[in-house]
């Protein structure tokens, strides 16, 4: 076996690698409930990709043919449910996993020098993944798979001079139709996963560089022991491996409980209207986007001018980029953090959630006034976030984490 | 002024449309895709009067067979027009066109509508239909307004008409009472939410040994990560 690894090792880093990102690579020791959701995140990438190649076997992506097709995956092809049930509860898990993930670098502050990277690559796989998401929607070929990706390509069309060619050359046709489910099969089942899995790696790369943040906000490699070693750290594997498996297992129990027992989830994550086959000419009364988007959704309608609300979302979006150089606090975590970052970060854990209701709601007035009111909060957060955290009353960060 | 005139007439007119696609409200039915009998008199309603115009495309004969615990030869004889084959799906010889002709739409595939209307508007339609003399079929819809489809079960229910407050009463006697007639709608829906997914069977067994499974993995994984983690101090 050693001569074998002798035998690799000079020819391919494989020891080097392990040691790097595994076995010797610290980790912080006082990692909480939150971060459980980096390796669930990884975990459902992994179910996807697997269970989207099993699908791609027998899904057909023609107007004519996908319907039925995804009805012959769940009748006809063994275990054929299972399968298209893992990826459609995959899908939402996804991102579940993420927003608590996302959630988790803003509460600590993980998004904070030097870690402005590793956020930002965090932030391309968030937007990589909606579009993956919003492409991988079209593919039943169902009602709300197909209105939704109309209103959505529509929002091109309000960019002014070029909006409505851009439209039009990204759905290959003046309305939805085969050539805009042909392209979006491609850009689901290749062009978008090589990006994700690029982004994922980088990502992690990043990370590894810099070392994991933890939730005292407190920088391990400061305090190293003889050997250099950070004395609060300790090796990912095997002890988080052994600790990931814990949260695997019970995310795994959810994830079944979901999947068997509720695999429409009451309607958010298989909605009804998309057992209704795709018909051009019929707009089903109530078009309504997929849970993980209607925070954003939620933006653009309570906006009255459309560019402004297409604007408004995509801005959204910028804001979180930014985060990194918005955030002028010198503390990390929230534990450590004086009272105006809690309240702004509570107000805008309440608007995004709000949002994400009032998405999913038709835009009455009272709906879109409540909207407009979200809205604002949601964009002071980021806005007035340089004076708030840099006027904050912070207290001491430890020298050391701290650990039961 | 003849603005405001224009607006409040639009006004009133999309509070009607409100009125119209508002919520009508659902008798509820339980749904019991193991009870069997249920299921077996429910395929022979779709059979005899639902399939003849609807289809049931993705649903196949031979997997109905075994799910409703019948043999092959059995659903051949009852279930079947000679002409099909056992391993063939619930297709129909109506013509897309002619019935536009007809009925002024195609009636749609009913695989799946279960689970694009819901048992609850299922059971509430089949039994709403009232007499309308402004209808081409001379009846119209209580869940499903000015719906193309005749009431197809008008021997079994007889006919309803609204009265003056607008409540349904009996107009026609039926060959059935009231209840007989809910039993026979309950197994037919029920026949509709079993093969808008025949799996949801395998599904619900398969569950608890996953589960079971999940936990037992649990068990061990625990005590791992203790086990490894009694040195961090």
């Amino acid at each position: 076996m050693s001569s074998f690894m002798n035998w690799l090792d000079a020819r391919f880093p494989a020891s080097k690698m392990w040691k790097e990102h595994l076995s010797e690579y610290y980790a912080p020791k006082n990692f909480n409930f939150w971060y459980f959701f980096g390796s669930l995140a990884l975990l459902v990438l992994v179910l996807q990709i697997v269970t989207g190649i099993f699908l791609t076997m027998n899904y057909k992506p023609d107007a004519d043919l996908a319907f039925a097709s995804v009805e012959y995956i769940m009748r006809d092809v063994q275990w054929g449910w299972l399968i298209r049930y893992m990826h459609s509860t995959g899908a939402s898990a996804f991102f579940v996993v993420v927003y608590l993930h996302m959630f988790r670098g803003l509460i600590y502050g993980s998004y904070k020098q030097p870690r402005e990277l590793v956020w930002i690559f965090g932030m391309l796989i968030y937007l990589t993944l909606m579009a993956e998401a919003f492409m991988g929607y079209l593919l039943p070929w169902g009602q709300m798979s197909y209105w939704g990706a109309q209103v959505i390509i529509s929002l091109f069309g309000a960019i002014p001079v070029v909006g409505e060619q851009l439209a039009l050359w990204i759905r290959g046709d003046f309305v939805v139709a085969d050539a805009t489910l042909n392209r979006f099969f491609a850009f689901h089942v290749i062009a978008l996963p090589l990006v994700l899995l690029g982004l994922v790696v980088a990502h992690i790369i990043a990370l590894h560089e810099v070392g994991s943040n933890n939730p005292d906000g407190v920088e391990i490699k400061k305090n190293k022991d003889a050997s250099g070693k950070p004395v609060d750290g300790i090796p990912f594997h095997p002890y988080y491996t052994v600790k990931d498996i814990v949260g695997v297992v019970v995310f795994l129990f959810i994830f079944a409980l979901v999947l068997f027992y509720a695999p429409e989830g009451g309607g958010w994550f298989l909605e009804k209207d998309n057992f209704v086959p795709a018909d051009p000419l019929k707009t089903p009364e109530h078009i309504v986007p997929l849970w993980y988007f209607t925070p954003f959704y939620a933006i653009l309608r309570a906006v009255p001018d459309k560019l402004m609300g297409v604007l408004a979302m995509g801005g959204a979006i910028v804001f979180l980029f930014l985060l990194p150089w918005l955030d002028r606090s010198p503390v990390k975590s929230i534990r450590y953090r004086g009272p105006y970052f809690k309240i702004a970060l509570v107000l805008f854990i309440i608007s995004f959630l709000a949002l994400g209701y009032l998405g999913t709601q038709p835009a009455t007035a009272i709906y879109t006034m409540a909207a407009r009111v979200f809205s604002v909060i949601y964009f002071a957060f980021f806005i007035f976030m340089p004076i708030y955290t840099k006027l904050d009353k912070d207290k001491p960060v430890p020298e050391r984490v701290t650990f039961q | 002024m003849r603005s405001l005139v224009i607006a409040c007439f639009f006004a009133l007119f999309s509070v009607q449309v409100m009125a119209a696609s508002g919520e009508v409200h659902l008798d509820h039915v339980e749904i019991d895709i193991t009870d069997k009998a249920s299921l077996q008199r429910g395929a022979q309603t779709f059979v005899n009067y639902c399939l003849s115009c609807h289809e049931a495309a993705f649903m196949r004969y031979n997997r109905m067979a075994k799910d409703l615990g019948l043999t092959d030869d059995q659903v051949k004889e009852n279930l079947m027009f000679a002409s099909d084959k056992i391993g063939d799906t619930m297709t129909v010889a109506m013509r897309p066109e002619d019935a536009e002709k007809w009925f002024g739409v195609t009636p749609p595939d009913l695989s799946v509508i279960a689970r694009a209307r819901g048992t609850d508007w299922l059971y509430t339609y089949l039994r709403t239909f009232y007499l309308d003399e402004s209808r081409p079929m001379g009846t119209n819809n209580v869940a499903f307004k000015d719906v193309g489809m005749p009431h197809v079960l008008w021997e079994q229910q007889g006919y309803l008409a609204k009265n003056e407050d607008g409540e349904l009463v009996q107009a026609t006697e039926g060959k059935l009472s009231q209840h007989e007639y809910n039993v026979m709608v309950h197994d037919l829906v029920n026949f509709l939410a079993y093969i808008s997914e025949p799996s949801k069977l395998e599904r619900m067994d398969l569950a608890k040994w996953v589960l079971l499974y999940l936990i037992i993995f649990f068990l061990v994984a625990y005590p791992l990560k203790k086990a490894f983690w009694r040195d961090v101090h």
